[in-house]
């Protein structure tokens, strides 16, 4: 899967180029997020402004991220959600546990 | 004149690559609607969702991740319902027997996918056939 990753600060910011996050590419994110907390990595940002439709399997990869950040002790956040896909966080009540922000750049402020 | 009406039936073979491919014919469909007068994105979101969702159970748990099987989509119209069918050949499973994401499972890994459609579709059931199973999931476009 198509990812970037960028340090800015203390923030490591994974920009998910790809238009659908779902069950044939979300275990390479999974997988990109467990490495990153087990090298260390504490603070992280998943922007997905670029994708355009996610379903279970990306939101359960973002979840496992998110789970892996805590037992790390760092925090794991979001950013660029386009509507169709907040609402994908909001129908699954996962809007409650990210900390979710409209752009990287805000985001990278509260970290 | 009669609304001619689409109907497609395709097979794929039992792998997650096709899922975009079928996730987009569903939105496609939703975007031909000759009557529909709702929010015509969010309906072809929705449909995207519930096939890729659909899909992918067939695909990893149905057919047990199996490339050498089929999984087979049909999306007919039944009155001013739209019927979508995504057909499996393996054990089947217990479509009742699914939590619904709550608070206290909401760190789940797994298991929001049929919840997801049940959520969006008005009526969902798992039934086994003669050759496998087929997972029903109907749509009111009123």
């Amino acid at each position: 899967m198509n990812l970037l990753t960028e340090k800015k600060n203390e923030v490591t910011i994974i920009f998910v180029r790809e238009e659908r996050l779902d069950a044939h590419n979300s275990g390479d994110l999974k997988a990109e997020l467990a490495a990153l907390f087990e090298g260390k990595e504490k603070n992280i940002l998943v922007d997905l402004k670029d994708v355009r439709f996610i379903d279970s399997s990306g939101l359960g990869a973002l979840v496992s991220g998110f789970k892996n950040a805590i037992s790390h002790q760092g925090n794991l956040k979001l950013s660029g959600l386009q509507p169709q896909v907040k609402s994908m966080f909001e129908l699954t009540r996962l809007h409650r546990v990210f900390e979710i922000f409209s752009s990287s750049e805000e985001a990278l402020d509260t970290f | 004149m009669e609304e001619k009406k689409i109907q497609v039936d395709i097979k794929v073979p039992n792998q997650t690559r096709y899922l975009s491919l079928i996730g987009k014919i569903g939105e496609d469909i939703a975007n031909e609607l000759y009557r529909y007068s709702g929010d015509r994105e969010t309906l072809a979101y929705h449909i995207n969702l519930v096939l890729t969702e659909a899909m992918a159970n067939a695909i990893r748990h149905a057919n047990a991740s199996d490339p050498d099987k089929v999984v087979r989509v049909v999306i007919f119209f039944a009155a001013d319902e739209l019927v979508i069918q995504v057909h499996d050949s393996g054990q089947g499973f217990d479509i009742n027997n699914i939590p619904t994401p709550n608070s206290e499972n909401v760190l789940e890994d797994r298991g929001r996918g049929i919840s997801l459609i049940r959520s969006l579709m008005d009526s969902v059931c798992y039934r086994s056939m003669a050759d496998g199973n087929v997972l029903e999931m109907t749509k009111k476009l009123l």
